[in-house]
């Protein structure tokens, strides 16, 4: 199960909780299952988010492959100039 | 508002052309010569990027108008140099990778020439000081300066 | 995970350059079309004011203005943030900062539209207005709009306050009961512009069916493209964007203030319309950076050991809604492997123009203040300045303070190279004082599709999708060169329009040579697959029994058979008899981008008399990957650099009491000039980013994050004084002297 975290303002949305182990094997399914688990969460996951999967960051794709052993960090979508 | 004719040279070319009294060279230049080297950054004589030179005297051509050069000869950065036969300022800018978006470049090679025409050989803080009037905002100057230097030196003879 | 490069790593002349110096390259406002009309947008007076009517009839009716638009002539959008966009080029019911667009103009001549401005009659109701970050988050302060207040912030703060953003991990009380020494300190920046000479113009063309031609100045032309086509209510494919080579942007030009204006005049008027920005234009009405105010905390050991980490930043964005802070707050500390650390966040609106990204967005002013405080804290404790950046460096394995767990990272190559190199140890002057800090940033990959044709004669045309602007299509046909192994001039790439070439995403994050290129480097190997497969046609053996080497499609051994290589122009030029013409594509999303670390330092000296600054020496370290075109990287880390030293001495946004923009002009708002600065030596340093098949990681933006407090930290070490607010400008030196 990948082991997930939500980044300090986002936590406002899971009651607190920082860390929580979730089953997927993409991004979508991770994304899906934790809006299941915290419906508050949904507005800012639709809205859009940045991935860091063991320290690589990836916009919000939907197929990208989650390892078994993942780390997969939630992080408000990036941008630059 | 009556326009104004006026005969003038621009890049070795006769040119007449009608203005109207308030109209800037270098909206002449731009607008109605076609010539859109020259660039306007701010229209009021703070960036450079405008620059052209009048019988050889160096000017921000936003800040002259269109009706003074009556019987004058015009350089713009069309006239310094083509694709076969650049300028060396021009080469060494390209050499030198002096530019990157490339905006100011038209007045840098303006400028740096009426320089060079003047002073053959000007220290860093010369080149500097010259071309404080062109501002550029990609480069941080480092390659522009090095480049006019390495150009002056290559049209004072020595070896570049 | 070194490689062998032959290509990549020199330094050949930008195929574009030749344009550039001799003036033919077409900006924004080069090009012309017969039968156009000039437009001229009317502005705002005031910072806040209600709309209560504007009267346009004298101006229709002066000879020779064509159309006259106002807010009433755009229909309401669905997406929130595209009316936001809208509503900021013209304003709909009330204008929200001074410059805001009111109306507009086109007209046969710039004289008529200029004079058919002075006839449009608008009555304001002026309404109260702040621009300040502080005041505008006080409960009670004018708010903006209504309802877009972040959803986890209470009644403390005012309805202004649109985004709240925390990261960090630890217990700070533990991390500062750690400490030898704390100190905690509130520091201001003012707001800047990215200041790209080329002001914002376009030349909009649009008929009454819904068929456009739009050809403007930006950083993405098919954002450019979505945004109009959703605004005038038109298909995108109807819409076609032409981007021309553009003079600057730094993230200013990664939305639009002046398509959809001319593109609806174009519309009204029946023909094409020209729109050009004046300078006072672009500074009163296009994106800023937000300026700030902060609150660093920070506790560390007398060994130098940073035990807790600290900040609250408060961003100002102006008029509309935006998310930026976050990217302050998830920079602030990266740079340290901290046990105990936290970073806050607020967005805030005022009545200013609308915020837009400024390389490297929200991460300098962030990084300044912390980098101001780590300096103070190694003066009070007589420690190294580097030595105690190694101390607490971040590096492969470290959990950064914004949550995942770097990679392969180049900072303590970094703080290595700079600890090494003479100026380091180089004696200073009098007055003279020697200032370091680090900077990070993310760096992005993004939607990118990218077209190759092998043509019949061996060369190369490559089409992509996001404009250059510093020289990415020389990088982008060394990557394809490289890959293919050819020459380099054997490769051009030209921007595509909209028309021509699939979606790509803005350029911004320094994103272009690391998603483009591998794009690039994907649509290579599929066109080497299929040169590989004519070979084997024309060898009469299997195309898995061939493969690429040097430009070159060979056996793969002599069981495979004995033919010599054939070169991707042998092979080219038998193309239309093999199975027609060879090309390659790639469209994708690359992710993986890599953030990139650089380490700064600069000896400032500080005339007591005039309080002036002046730079004497300065070297930026940054690591970057792979360098492709060494002398681009060295020219994106010194123009980064000069302008950081912009933002920290000189430049900065004034407002008066009226809430009026007091300096929007080059003189007034003063960026470097060429005297104003020494030669910049960049040192480039190559930690390969894992993530890309070359190691390459963006490097455009990096370069401002540094130089912020490292010349804050130089002023400071040359006076005896610190500052807490920038700019330094000489009059406020001159005041704390
Ligand atoms: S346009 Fe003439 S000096 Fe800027
Ligand atoms: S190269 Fe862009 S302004 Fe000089």
């Amino acid at each position: 199960m990948a082991r997930v975290v939500i980044f300090g303002s986002l936590r406002a949305f899971t009651g607190g909780v920082e860390m929580m182990e979730i089953e997927a094997a993409t991004t979508r399914e991770l994304l899906k299952k934790l809006t299941a688990r915290y419906p508050a969460l949904f507005d800012t996951i639709e809205s859009g988010v940045s991935l860091a999967i063991d320290g690589e960051v990836f916009k919000d794709a939907w197929f990208t492959p989650i390892g078994p052993e993942s780390e997969v960090v939630i992080m408000p979508l990036m941008v630059g100039g | 508002m009556s326009k104004i004719h006026v005969t003038t040279q621009v890049n070795g070319d006769a040119v007449e052309f009608l203005c109207a009294p308030d109209e800037t060279l270098l909206d002449v230049l731009r607008d109605r010569l076609n010539l859109t080297g020259a660039k306007e950054g701010c229209g009021t004589g703070d960036c450079g990027a405008c620059s052209v030179t009048i019988d050889g005297r160096l000017v921000a051509s936003c800040l002259v108008l269109g009706a003074e050069v009556e019987g004058s000869a015009i350089e713009t950065v069309e006239g310094i140099g083509t694709a076969d036969a650049l300028h060396p300022l021009q080469r060494h800018l390209l050499e030198h990778a002096a530019l990157q978006c490339g905006i100011c470049t038209p007045g840098i090679v303006v400028a740096a020439k009426a320089l060079l025409l003047q002073n053959p050989d000007p220290s860093e803080e010369e080149t500097r000081y010259w071309l404080a009037g062109n501002l550029c905002r990609c480069t941080g100057y480092d390659k522009i300066i090095r480049a006019v230097l390495s150009a002056a030196s290559e049209l004072r003879g020595e070896n570049a | 995970m070194k490689q062998d490069f032959k290509i990549l790593g020199t330094r050949p002349i930008r195929p574009d350059g030749l344009d550039k110096v001799t003036g033919k390259a077409m900006f924004g406002a080069d090009k012309s079309v017969t039968g156009m009309l000039h437009a001229r947008i009317l502005r705002s007076p005031h910072a806040h004011a209600e709309i209560v009517s504007i009267n346009t009839a004298k101006a229709e009716a002066l000879a020779g203005v064509k159309a006259v638009i106002t807010g009433d002539d755009f229909a309401d959008v669905e997406n929130s943030a595209t009316r936001y966009t809208m509503q900021n080029c013209m304003a709909q019911g009330r204008a929200l900062y001074d410059g805001h667009a009111v109306a507009a103009v086109a007209a046969v001549s710039k004289a008529v539209a200029a004079e058919a401005l002075k006839l449009i009659e608008v009555e304001y109701k002026t309404l109260p207005h702040v621009t300040d970050v502080d005041e505008a988050m006080l409960p009670g302060a004018p708010v903006l709009h209504e309802g877009v207040k972040a959803r986890t912030l209470g009644d403390d703060v005012s309805g202004n306050t649109v985004g709240y953003y925390s990261f960090g991990h630890g217990d700070l009380e533990t991390g500062f009961s750690e400490a030898d020494e704390v100190i905690e300190r509130t520091f201001k920046t003012a707001a800047v512009h990215q200041g790209y000479i080329e002001p914002h113009a376009c030349l909009a063309d649009l008929g009454g069916d819904g068929r456009g031609e739009l050809w403007c100045s930006t950083q993405g032309h098919y954002m450019v493209r979505e945004v109009c086509s959703e605004i005038l209510h038109i298909d995108a494919s109807q819409l076609r964007v032409t981007a021309s080579e553009i003079g600057g942007g730094f993230g200013g030009k990664t939305t639009v203030f002046i398509e959809p204006v001319a593109l609806k005049l174009s519309q009204k008027a029946g023909k094409p319309v020209k729109l050009v920005m004046s300078r006072d234009e672009v500074f009163r009405a296009s994106g800023p950076t937000m300026s700030s105010s902060i609150d660093i905390k920070i506790g560390m050991t007398k060994a130098g050991k940073i035990t807790g980490a600290h900040a609250k930043l408060r961003y100002q964005g102006g008029a509309f809604p935006y998310e930026m802070v976050m990217m302050g707050a998830m920079s602030a500390f990266a740079a340290y492997d901290l046990e105990h650390v936290q970073a806050e966040g607020w967005d805030v609106m005022t009545n200013r123009p609308k915020m837009i990204s400024y390389r490297a967005p929200g991460a300098p002013m962030a990084v300044y203040a912390v980098e101001s405080v780590v300096d103070e804290l190694c003066q009070k404790l007589g420690l190294d300045p580097i030595d105690t950046r190694l101390l607490n460096a971040a590096r492969e394995g470290t959990k950064s303070s914004y949550g995942p767990t770097f990679k392969a990272i180049g900072l303590v190559e970094a703080l290595e190279a700079a600890k090494a190199h003479p100026h380091y140890s180089a004696p200073l002057a009098p007055n003279t004082g020697r200032g370091i800090s680090c900077g990070f940033w993310f760096n992005f990959g993004g939607q990118v599709s990218v077209s190759m044709a092998i043509n019949a004669d061996g060369t190369v045309s490559l089409i992509e999708g996001n404009p250059d602007i510093g020289g990415s299509r020389a990088s982008i046909s060394m990557m394809a060169a490289e890959a293919l192994g050819i020459e380099f001039d054997r490769v051009r790439t030209i921007v595509g329009d909209t028309a021509s070439v699939g979606f790509s995403d803005v350029t911004d994050g320094s994103r272009v040579t690391f998603a483009v290129g591998i794009a690039t480097i994907k649509a290579a190997n599929a066109a080497i697959k299929e040169m590989c497969k004519r070979a084997a046609k024309i060898w009469d053996i299997d195309a898995e029994a061939v493969e690429w080497v040097d430009g070159a499609a060979q056996p793969t051994g002599h069981n495979a058979g004995d033919f010599p290589p054939m070169s991707l122009a042998e092979i080219a030029a038998t193309s239309g008899k093999t199975g027609g013409p060879i090309a390659g594509h790639h469209e994708g999303a690359p992710d993986k981008a890599g953030v990139s670390f650089g380490v700064h330092m600069v000896d400032v000296e500080v005339d007591p008399e005039t309080g002036f600054t002046s730079i004497k020496r300065y070297t930026a370290f940054q690591d970057v990957g792979k360098a492709i075109h060494p002398a681009y990287v060295e020219g994106q880390i010194q123009g980064g650099a000069a302008q950081g030293i912009g933002w920290a001495l000189n430049e900065e946004y004034i407002y008066g009491e009226d809430g009026r923009l007091q300096n929007p002009g080059f003189l007034d708002y003063r960026i470097p000039v060429a005297s104003d600065l020494p030669m910049i030596e960049a040192v480039i340093i190559e930690v390969p980013n894992p993530g890309h098949p070359f190691g390459v990681r963006g490097c455009g933006e990096t370069s401002i994050v540094p130089p912020l407090a490292a010349v804050a930290n130089g002023v400071a070490h040359a006076i005896g004084v610190r500052m807490f607010a920038l700019p330094m400008s000489p009059p406020k030196i001159l005041k704390v002297l």
